[in-house]
């Protein structure tokens, strides 16, 4: 497909070269560490001291108990959420779906700080609740959030939406006519159900079970809140604990191994499962499914419905601003106890806030155009097979996936702390980290689109003598817009929300929202976090009902 | 990371072996020179200081004192804009280590509650020697290097506290060895020594004083582990635990004093003394803010705010004491050993993880 000379292939060259910087400088540093002894040789007594130090082997086995059970919970919850929301007569089903959605926004380490205030055994506002309905003495509790129990509720809270998405539009796009065919031999709904409808959805569950995994193994914000105050620790807060003075990188960088084998052993196994979805269209055009009449059961179905959401949404938001206008968070604000003390404190007095509302919002607007603009090249390249070696960049550009934030921190970290590119210290090295960290998702997001515009239409454009970069800015990405619009939202949210790479990577002047609420919240001042959070999610919520106002504009007429 | 010619390391091992003659007693370094002459706040360093516009002040005082500090010393002097960079001291130190290792300097002066890091950060020659006319004229010898490297900005101590909701005075803890009671299982909050410098620093006197079989058995009381001593009186005055058995004085003083239900214990054995200094680092950006603040922040009228509105409690003989709190000399104290707490840092934390684990 090429011609003469063209920008495009310095360009292309050019993404590649600076994918390679992204990912294989870090984790190459990483293994290379992880090798190293204290003395510069080579030596496998870190990775020694991995498996037998207890230290080490514990936070290990809690973090598979805990990635289990997440799952698990996580797949039990959104299972049958998504399928009263995707095909059923449920009522409110599409508010229900939004709010799902929505919770999405929510950082998971502000649910947990949010949570603490919920049900921390004697100050949580549900305990104290309950001891006033129930008599319960002061010394019981109903939840203690500081447990492994806990750990796992407010996991699974912040990861069934993922989980959710995949089953409800798994089950949009599944063809109505095969329960039809049931039903119409005599089946019950229930037996349609269980023959039918279970069967075809198995793999996407799967999927998201091993997505749940995932996030759960990877996660630490919620952990570092939550663990320590209960005495344990998981793998990511042991490899964040090895930064505390004398730091010891070489063991941080081990311990970061088994995480990153583990997450690709999982994607493996989640490709593979997801591979066998094309089983169910057999092709030709479906009717849109009939949804199941739910009858005297949709009252009940929508209250459970409205009852999940409360442990990741209602509750937790309630619990916020209730501690944003209290002096104290575990007592309820009244008309008289009110006080502003804490916004005022947050935006006047705490001399922070501004530079990292300002760092914050700079990194995510960036993260989000860079790395929609790389995902939108990345993609093109791969979806038209522009140059040779596409099936490289497209790995390259979905391998970050298998690096678990952390991970990926304490890489950047040993890479740009050196010669030649010492950007430790700068903003920058934190942009490298966040459009690292979402690169997978916005490519294939952005990947999925490109199969939707024909290429006829570039190729017009390319035989009236436009050059690919031009075809691709004038016709390509206009084509593509509301997708790109939506990748460009979803970075700019998962950036605001990201913690776990950014802990290793800030310094005081490079220092952003989710790392000035994580410092808060080790002091305790759980005051200015309310206020913090909430100010981080409206405006994130603003944000994205621009872009999504942008997106509703009359656009181009889809190919 | 890896042992690379170009970084700097700075170690707390490195520091030791330069300190052969790391005595016993607070302050206790070798004597290198005279220290430089006593600075007056004079208007050429004012307006030096304006001209700087702004510094950045690494601490690990609670948060709402820092901001109350730098807002007054901004109403002061007009012109020079404060940052407040709070973080527990243990973090602070690590993070100053690891960005001079970078060279990365965005520290001007450093204020830190475990009194090691500044004999630490004095021999990897960090600071800059600087003595404010106050330091000079009134400070006691304890709380100033003789190389004038450093001085004292706070003291305060580290001791039990309850709140008064939950327990009642008569059944509350008198001393270390009550804590141990199983009555108190479950009900204890405490900070981590990884973390606060007064933590690290307590830690190291109880576990002299009391030995470590005192922390084994308090271990096993189901303690509920926060990360900086500002945090247990906190979490007393929520009511999420019934008895603090470290954290800040002044914090829980300060709650107190708003009429939260929070009581303070100094305990029968002693209780740990805590002594905060504060220098002005060598690479300092603003070197001239840094020694504006610097002497302002060891002056009467500074040190007084430190007591009125913060609960700490000063080095300077003409602040006076808040008559709300206990008197100062009334208490028992523990004898605090910064030098040795500068070589046993990491021992210490280890001791402390194995029995709590984290």
């Amino acid at each position: 497909m090429t011609r003469g000379i063209d920008l495009s292939r310095p360009v292309l060259v050019a993404v590649a070269a600076l994918l390679a910087v992204m990912i294989v400088l870090p984790v190459g540093w990483l293994l290379v560490v992880s090798l190293t002894s204290k003395e510069g040789g080579f030596t496998l007594a870190n990775f020694a001291t991995l498996f037998t130090d207890p230290t080490f082997v514990d936070p290990l086995v809690t973090t598979l108990i805990i990635s289990c059970s997440v799952s698990a919970i996580c797949c039990l919850v959104a299972a049958p959420l998504g399928w009263l929301v995707a095909r059923t007569d449920m009522p409110l089903a599409r508010t229900i779906r939004t709010l799902v959605m929505a919770s999405l926004v929510t950082p998971p380490f502000v649910g947990a700080i949010a949570w603490e205030m919920l049900a921390a055994p004697n100050s949580g506002l549900l305990n104290q609740l309950w001891r006033l309905l129930s008599g319960m003495p002061p010394d019981e509790a109903l939840f203690d959030i500081y447990s492994l129990g806990g750990l796992i509720f407010v996991i699974s809270c912040y990861t069934f939406p993922y989980v959710f998405i995949l089953v409800a539009n798994a089950l949009d796009r599944m063809p109505g006519e095969l329960e039809d065919a049931s039903s119409m031999l005599g089946a019950k709904t229930w037996q349609t159900a269980r023959l039918i409808t279970v069967p075809l959805a198995l793999p996407t569950l799967l999927a998201g079970a091993l997505v749940a995994f995932l996030q759960a193994l990877n996660l630490f914000g919620s952990p570092a809140i939550l663990a320590i105050p209960a005495g344990f620790h998981t793998l990511t807060t042991r490899i964040w604990s090895l930064f505390q003075f004398p730091p010891k990188p070489e063991l941080a960088a081990a311990a970061s191994v088994p995480l990153l084998v583990l997450t690709v052993l999982l994607l493996r196994a989640q490709a593979m499962a997801l591979g066998r979805r094309g089983y169910a269209v057999l092709g030709g055009k479906y009717g849109a499914p009939r949804p199941i009449r739910l009858g005297w059961l949709r009252v009940p179905a929508v209250i459970l419905a409205l009852f999940v959401l409360a442990m990741p949404l209602f509750l937790p938001y309630a619990a916020l601003f209730n501690s944003a206008f209290s002096r104290v968070a575990s007592r309820i604000v009244g008309p008289d106890t009110i006080t502003l003390h804490n916004v005022k404190f947050t935006f006047l007095e705490l001399s922070s806030t501004m530079p990292a509302l300002k760092n914050t919002f700079l990194l995510a607007t960036a993260s989000a155009t860079l790395g929609a603009l790389l995902a939108l090249m990345i993609a093109y390249i791969v979806a038209r097979k522009a140059m040779r070696g596409y099936r490289v960049l497209g790995f390259l550009a979905t391998a970050p996936l298998a690096i678990p934030g952390i991970v990926l921190g304490v890489g950047l970290f040993l890479a740009y702390t050196r010669p030649p590119l010492a950007l430790y210290g700068t903003l920058w090295i934190l942009l490298i980290a966040f459009v690292t960290i979402e690169l997978p998702a916005a490519y294939q997001q952005l990947g999925s689109a490109f199969h939707a515009v024909h290429p006829e239409l570039e190729e017009a454009g390319r035989m009236l003598g436009a050059t690919r970069l031009r075809t691709l800015a004038d016709i390509t990405a206009p084509l593509l817009r509301s997708a790109v619009i939506a990748t460009w939202c979803f970075i700019f949210v998962a950036t605001i929300r990201e913690l776990s790479a950014a802990v290793i990577l800030f310094t005081s002047e490079t220092k952003v929202l989710s790392v000035l609420i994580f410092d808060l919240k080790e002091s305790g001042d759980v005051g200015a976090i309310a206020v913090l959070s909430l100010t981080m999610v409206a405006i994130t919520t603003i944000v994205i009902a621009a872009a999504n106002r942008l997106h509703a504009r009359p656009q181009a007429r889809p190919a | 990371m890896t042992s690379e010619p170009t970084t700097r390391k700075l170690t707390r091992r490195h520091v030791l072996a330069a300190s052969a003659a790391a005595a016993a007693g607070s302050f206790i370094t070798p004597v290198r020179a005279a220290p430089p002459e006593p600075t007056k706040i004079t208007p050429a360093l004012i307006e030096a200081a304006k001209k700087e516009g702004k510094f950045s002040w690494y601490t690990s005082v609670d948060l709402a004192l820092a901001e109350k500090v730098a807002k007054a010393f901004e109403a002061r002097y007009p012109g020079v804009t404060m940052k407040v960079e709070r973080s527990g001291a243990e973090r602070n130190f690590q993070r100053i280590g690891q960005e001079f290792q970078n060279r990365i300097y965005n520290c001007d002066v450093v204020n830190s509650s475990d009194a090691a890091h500044l004999i630490v950060w004095k021999r990897a020659k960090m600071l800059a020697p600087f003595v404010p006319e106050d330091v000079a004229q009134y400070f006691p010898a304890a709380h100033k290097d003789p190389d004038g490297m450093f001085a004292s900005w706070r003291i305060t101590l580290c001791p039990i506290a309850y709140n008064t909701k939950l327990v009642k005075a008569e059944d509350a803890p008198k001393s270390y060895a009550d804590l141990l009671d199983p009555k108190w299982s479950g009900k204890l909050v405490k900070a981590h020594p990884g973390y606060s410098g007064t933590i690290m620093t307590a830690t190291q006197q109880l576990s002299r004083d009391l030995g470590w079989s005192w922390f084994e058995k308090l271990a096993k009381q189901k303690v509920m582990q926060v990360q900086s001593a500002t945090e247990p009186p906190k979490k007393l005055a929520q009511g999420e635990r019934a008895v603090m058995a470290d954290g800040g004085e002044y914090v829980a003083e300060e709650l107190k004093t708003r009429g939260e239900p929070v009581e303070i214990v100094y305990a029968a054995e002693g209780t740990p003394l805590i002594t905060g200094p504060s220098a002005i680092m060598a690479n300092a950006p603003n070197p001239n803010a840094a020694r504006l603040f610097h002497a302002w922040s060891m002056t009467r009228e500074a040190q007084q705010l430190n007591i009125d509105v913060g609960a700490l409690r000063s080095a300077h003989p003409q602040a006076v004491d808040r008559p709300d709190m206990k008197k100062f000399s009334d208490i028992k104290l523990m004898r605090e050993e910064a030098s040795v707490v500068a070589d046993q840092a990491d021992a210490l934390k280890a001791q402390y993880v194995k029995y709590f684990k984290v």
